[in-house]
């Protein structure tokens, strides 16, 4: 028996022993008494990009579609795999081939059965050239056989590597064993979607009028610039241990005015803008979160034959990486709960161990000591002072983080470094050009595992706009997608960046959010921030 | 009279024409594109979408096929950001609200303005002036974005009255504050041209011939100085018309109500170049419109003034 069937059982022991207690208003487990309006409204940025599992690009918009529609396997509150459609799975020996085995009782909305054949439909359509889904490279990162010549259109999406054995069997081919792939279908991209429904509407599938899912929760209003609202969907399969009625995405631009109507009693949670965390905790105490999220932030040197020759010299980098007092970045002007970073990868990543390097054992004067040293060797002092321009895109916390860079460098090494700023897309652009020195960056892991940073670094990466390469740091992330224990390949590789230092890892974000405390089971714990409307209620006050 | 308006609604379209093509040019100007994304996507990706949406199209291709889909079907394209929907869809669902609360702040500003204005001139250096024209400069120095986290802070945390956003259809409490909000700083600025072009009226010389006949206070001011001096406000509320529905992303922003300001703005920062271009025309067209119906307007607060 597999650790998932396991899980499966306790869980369907527990929904049955609780199905009585829903009735009473506690909940089945916490005993907590349930409020009467089950109603979790929250704050997010902006319209979303779209509700269709295969076209959604961004991560408010995951978090509706996670909502709307279930995959394969779901995440606990520790980001652990649970049993979605699936209940369980099988590897063959050479890891190449995943048998999944779906639940007989999922229905979509309308109350069709979700079948094996489901899954098929929609990940040929998350392939298909005519789709024109901007996540379409996320089939190829599958490496689901045939994946890539069916996005290249050389291959009709039939050939993928994905079959319907019966109504409840799905097998899938891969083209190497990767070892993260059940991590993978909990990405909205592998979600199903209703071919029925798609076939007679076209893109008009997605009204609230015409939309079928197979989620916890089905759509029932969508006004751009306003909010999205989805209530619970009584066809679902475990629907008796869904308590939320209602799940309400308000679009509020500023989140100083999200903040004041989290203050007035109309949000239960919402972002803390930077810097206001510390103040917040000492008037709400409980109330404001900080936990760690698998993002990076980081300033890249541009090594390319565009780039400055001071740059080439590892020593120069190396010495403007360990001038930078990452506890004055994360305490005085982010002061948000962000770890600092002395490695590119999060260190809350699963499967990750942090080398031992000098960047990160050191006190902070060692660090300046050992920094003057460096750039002095490399020939760079008061009669040749070393100056670069760097970039990052316009914000006010890009801002203040660069101006505290420039003057940590001038103070400590004497370094000039001339501040610019650039709007979001023409920052990208120029930076995907290698039209700068040194330029931000920063990245959210697709999945929680470390290749999905440090394949940024790799030297073929669309991502590495700094060009940096090194053959035995590719070797190592080539070896470690078939390697059976991956810690010590990943490690190996956060030292030889350590001694190359193509980036400056500064601090590894943080979800800084005011939850209120009649919201209860919100998975601060799950690093990728993976959440189910499904898995929350609230508490009467 | 006809035959002037006819001529001003065909040079509109040339005009709004030229408009599309300067806007079109800057857009692609502008570096970076609608799928230039943190994450490159691979060629192959962004291929098939540029195929879809016709980017890969030599642009005057483009140009092109987007004028022929709006003269014969009326189509303004899809968004390239917003998967879900089409260009006539956001301008559907985003213009009314504009139109709601723009056409409800103008009525206020105006209504307020002039008749603090004209309170302030009949009462020259009374306590009633100098209170009329306090109100106005105070008002004219709260621009929306201050007036804003004003009201939010007062009206919603403070007493729990009103709503801190969103739209629900326009219900009366969702639209208080973004009237105040918006009209504010335009009813201080037509309160105070009310008020010196009243002045400048009421010394003229037909009101001192109307006075020395004996008529009375109510009717010199009615029948003799309101036209003349509503002409200034006329051809300054012409241009405010437009301002309060095209200006008013931060209302959008800021009350989450959903209008057209906020795509606008968020079109050209994602560079969605069809909505871009969609709203631009809209509010080209407009624009012409209500300059046309501001010189009509002239004719009949000015009899001196004939097409």
């Amino acid at each position: 028996m597999t650790r998932l069937t396991r899980l499966t059982l306790t869980t369907f022991l527990s929904a049955g022993l609780a199905a009585g207690a829903v009735a009473q208003e506690t909940h089945p487990e916490t005993g907590d008494t349930l409020a009467a309006d089950q109603t979790f409204t929250y704050r997010i940025l902006d319209n979303i990009s779209s509700i269709d599992p295969q076209i959604v690009e961004d991560t408010d918009g995951s978090d509706v579609v996670r909502d709307l529609f279930e995959g394969l396997l779901n995440q606990d509150e520790n980001g652990e795999l649970v049993p979605g459609v699936a209940t369980d799975w099988e590897v063959s020996d050479d890891k190449m081939t995943y048998t999944f085995h779906l639940r007989d009782d999922a229905k979509w909305s309308n109350g069709d059965p979700v079948t094996a054949g489901d899954f098929v439909y929609a990940w040929r359509r998350a392939a298909d050239p005519a789709t024109a889904s901007p996540y379409q490279w996320f089939i190829s990162l599958m490496s689901l056989e045939n994946g890539d010549a069916v996005v290249a259109g050389d291959m009709a999406p039939e050939e993928l590597g994905v079959e319907a054995i019966d109504d409840t069997t799905l097998e899938v081919r891969l083209t190497s064993p990767l070892p993260y792939f059940p991590q993978m279908v909990v990405h909205s991209t592998t979600f199903p979607s209703p071919q029925s429904v798609i076939e007679e509407h076209g893109s008009a599938w997605t009204n609230p009028a015409n939309f079928v899912g197979n989620g916890a929760f089905v759509l029932t209003e969508m006004n751009p610039g306003e909010s999205i609202v989805r209530e619970k969907n009584d066809q679902y399969w475990d629907a008796e241990n869904v308590i939320l009625d209602k799940s309400v995405a308000l679009i509020i631009n500023d989140e100083n005015v999200a903040l004041t109507r989290y203050r007035a009693g109309e949000l239960d949670m919402t972002d803390i803008p930077a810097g206001q965390f510390p103040r917040l905790r000492d008037e709400y105490g409980e109330e404001a979160h900080s936990f760690p999220k698998l993002c990076n932030y980081y300033y890249t040197f541009n090594l390319s034959d565009s780039g400055p020759e001071a740059f080439k010299d590892p020593k120069v980098r190396r010495a403007l990486a360990l001038a930078v007092d990452r506890d004055i970045i994360v305490n005085n002007v982010m002061a948000g709960g962000q770890p600092p970073a002395y490695v590119f990868t999060p260190e809350a990543t699963a499967g990750f161990e942090a080398p031992e390097t000098e960047l990160a054992s050191m006190t902070q004067s060692e660090r300046d000591e050992r920094a003057r040293e460096l750039l002095a060797e490399a020939g760079y002092g008061e009669d040749n002072p070393l100056t670069f321009d760097m970039v990052y895109n316009t914000s006010e916390a890009h801002q203040k983080v660069a101006v505290v860079l420039s003057q940590m460098w001038k103070q400590k090494l004497g370094v000039q470094a001339q501040l610019s700023n650039m709007e979001w897309k023409v920052f990208l652009e120029e930076r995907g050009n290698q039209n700068f020195e040194m330029a931000r960056g920063a990245w959210c892991g697709d999945y929680n595992e470390a290749s999905s940073f440090l394949d940024l670094l790799q030297s073929d990466s669309g991502y590495n706009d700094g060009k940096y390469s090194n053959p035995e740091y590719d070797q190592l992330l080539e070896d470690a997608l078939t390697a059976d224990d991956t810690t010590p390949l990943y490690t190996r590789a956060e030292e030889i960046l350590a001694e190359d230092m193509p980036v400056i890892p500064l601090y590894h974000y943080a979800g800084v959010y005011m939850i209120d405390e009649s919201l209860k089971n919100f998975p601060v714990n799950n690093i990728q921030f993976n959440w189910y409307s499904k898995d929350l209620y609230k508490a009467a006050e | 009279m006809l035959i002037y308006i006819i001529r001003r609604l065909l040079v509109a379209i040339p005009t709004i024409a030229l408009l599309v093509i300067a806007a079109f040019c800057m857009m692609h100007l502008a570096p970076g594109g609608p799928f230039t994304s943190e994450r490159p996507l691979p060629p192959d990706v962004l291929a098939n979408i540029e195929a879809r949406y016709g980017l890969d199209q030599p642009l005057w291709k483009q140009l092109w096929d987007y004028f022929v889909n709006i003269v014969l079907h009326f189509d303004f394209g899809p968004s390239f950001v917003y998967k879900d929907r089409d260009v006539n869809d956001i301008i559907a669902t985003g213009f009314p609200i504009s139109l709601t609360y723009g056409s409800l702040a103008f009525l206020a500003a105006t209504l307020v303005g002039v008749a603090l204005g004209i309170a302030a001139a009949i009462r020259h250096n009374t306590w009633i002036d100098y209170f009329a024209v306090s109100l106005g400069i105070a008002a004219q120095a709260l621009p929306n974005f201050i007036m804003g986290p004003i009201l939010i802070l007062t009206f919603t945390l403070w007493l729990g009255w009103l709503p801190g956003g969103g739209w629900n259809g326009g219900q009366w409490e969702y639209l208080i504050m973004p009237v105040i909000a918006l009209s504010t700083s335009y009813m201080g600025s037509i309160a105070r041209i009310t008020r010196s072009s009243m002045l400048e009226v009421m010394n003229a010389n037909f009101i001192r011939t109307a006075r020395a006949k004996g008529l009375p206070q109510r009717s010199i001011i009615w029948r003799h100085a309101m036209k003349p001096t509503l002409l200034p406000v006329v051809s300054y509320l012409g241009p405010v018309f437009v301002y309060v529905l095209t200006g008013s992303v931060f209302v959008d922003l800021y009350f989450s109500t959903g209008g057209l300001g906020q795509a606008y703005v968020n079109s050209a920062l994602t560079r969605d170049y069809a909505v871009l271009l969609g709203v631009t025309i809209l509010y080209g067209a407009l624009t012409v419109i209500v300059n046309l119906l501001t010189d009509l307007a002239y004719a009949w607060f000015d009899p001196k003034i004939r097409y």
